[in-house]
């Protein structure tokens, strides 16, 4: 089979350790957590200082947005499991991510990438959110609203600094886009795709201003939200849950 | 508890500090919500800033902490996420003690003023500061670099 013809999860599965109702939010949850540990991986390492805090500081709203939907998770859920049970406990196929947040860093073209998809989705997500009937997730998503703002406005400006940059720029960051796209598609599957025209408006404004390309290939890969990932997730859990896993409850 | 006591209880909470802007008490940020009697029980609830915000954990032991220390045994601090914090819940004694501290108040951008020589029009060096809540600006008169609290 050729890579193009192998989108999708495989069948038969065993079904992630959450009750269905509450797989989207452990979704949203587990989003920000691992999209926080990514982030979390460039301190110290980013090109510049203040690229070095902002990635740093965006991890960490991402990291705060994440503690706050594991604890609603786990007191809806009623089984004794807090945000440390969930986020240290679980294995890879527990975890609903999608496969976009847990890609490599790889260049930060590849990071801002990653970032601005992300980023275009969440605006939206948690502007309609902070609608729900859920009062403590409305609550969480309200506050996160204005928090992906500001990180779209990060994000947006240096997609067309570095697509509208020197060659080299351009080039990785139409590399990024076409390595990445494949992760996109997966991010409209729970919610019935009603954020893809607003999603799609917004990227296709920088993509312009950016001069950058959509990708031609046509081929989208998921499973990151039925507990299926690609290779990446075990590493990152591995660095992320070893401390615990050796000295569970361990606290300082 | 009578309302003198709680007035009392509101006066002890407000008067803790910001771990991070410990010139700004609780109460000048806006955290603080509310303060009540719940069966002899001390119940204080704050909003965070920040959702990622790290203090949080620091403040609400920094309440307990405080009332222990003037006698009250029993306190629980909540913490409610609606309606979300903003900047505007800021006070004006707060954004004063924040200008003077050399931190630019959270105001519309464009109308930002240096801290230091009230200049306007300072250029933005990166929008992530020292902290996620701040940008981190220079005084295009002054050349003073500043933090900038981020209105929202």
């Amino acid at each position: 089979m050729t890579e193009s013809e192998t989108s999708g999860a495989p069948q038969g599965m065993p079904d992630p350790d959450v009750h269905p109702a509450l797989a989207a939010l452990l979704g949203h949850g587990d989003d920000n957590l691992v999209l926080a540990h990514r982030l979390g991986e460039w301190i110290s390492k980013a090109p510049e200082l203040e690229l070095d805090i902002a990635l740093g500081n965006i991890g960490l709203d991402h990291l705060g947005v994440a503690r706050l939907i594991l604890q609603h998770v786990g007191q809806l859920e009623g089984k004794g499991r807090d945000e440390d049970d969930l986020a240290m406990g679980r294995t890879d196929r527990g975890f609903l991510n999608l496969l976009l947040v847990e890609q490599p860093n790889s260049d930060f073209a590849h990071t801002i990438g990653r970032q601005f998809f992300i980023d275009c989705y969440q605006v939206e997500l948690w502007a309609d959110l902070a609608k729900s009937d859920d009062s403590i997730l409305a609550g969480i998503a309200a506050r996160a609203a204005k928090e992906a703002d500001y990180h779209l406005r990060f994000s947006r400006a240096w997609m067309v600094r570095m697509g509208d940059g020197t060659p080299e720029s351009h080039a990785r960051a139409q590399a990024a886009v076409d390595h990445l796209w494949r992760f996109t598609g997966e991010i409209f599957e729970n919610e019935r795709g009603v954020y893809r025209p607003a999603w799609d408006q917004k990227v296709a404004g920088v993509f312009a201003e950016a001069g950058l390309k959509f990708p031609e290939d046509p081929y989208q890969k998921t499973g990151g939200r039925i507990g299926y990932h690609t290779e990446h997730l075990g590493y990152l859990l591995t660095e992320m849950q070893w401390m615990q896993r050796t000295y569970p409850g361990l606290e300082w | 508890m009578g309302t003198a006591t709680l007035n009392d209880i509101r006066a002890i909470a407000a008067s803790v500090v910001d771990p991070e802007i410990p010139v700004l008490t609780i109460d000048d940020l806006g955290i603080l919500r509310e303060v009540r009697a719940d069966d002899g029980r001390v119940v204080v609830t704050i909003t965070p800033t920040y959702s990622g915000c790290p203090a949080m954990l620091q403040i609400e032991g920094d309440v307990i902490r405080a009332l222990h220390d003037a006698g009250y045994e029993d306190v629980r601090v909540e913490t409610i996420f609606q309606p979300a914090w903003t900047t505007e819940w800021m006070s004006e004694s707060g954004r004063r003690k924040l200008a003077a501290f050399g931190i630019a108040p959270p105001t519309n951008p464009a109308d930002v003023v240096c801290p230091r020589c009230q200049a306007g029009e300072p250029r933005t060096v990166a929008q992530f500061g020292s902290t996620a809540c701040k940008a981190f600006m220079v005084c295009s008169d002054c050349g003073e670099p500043f933090d900038y609290f981020k209105s929202h």
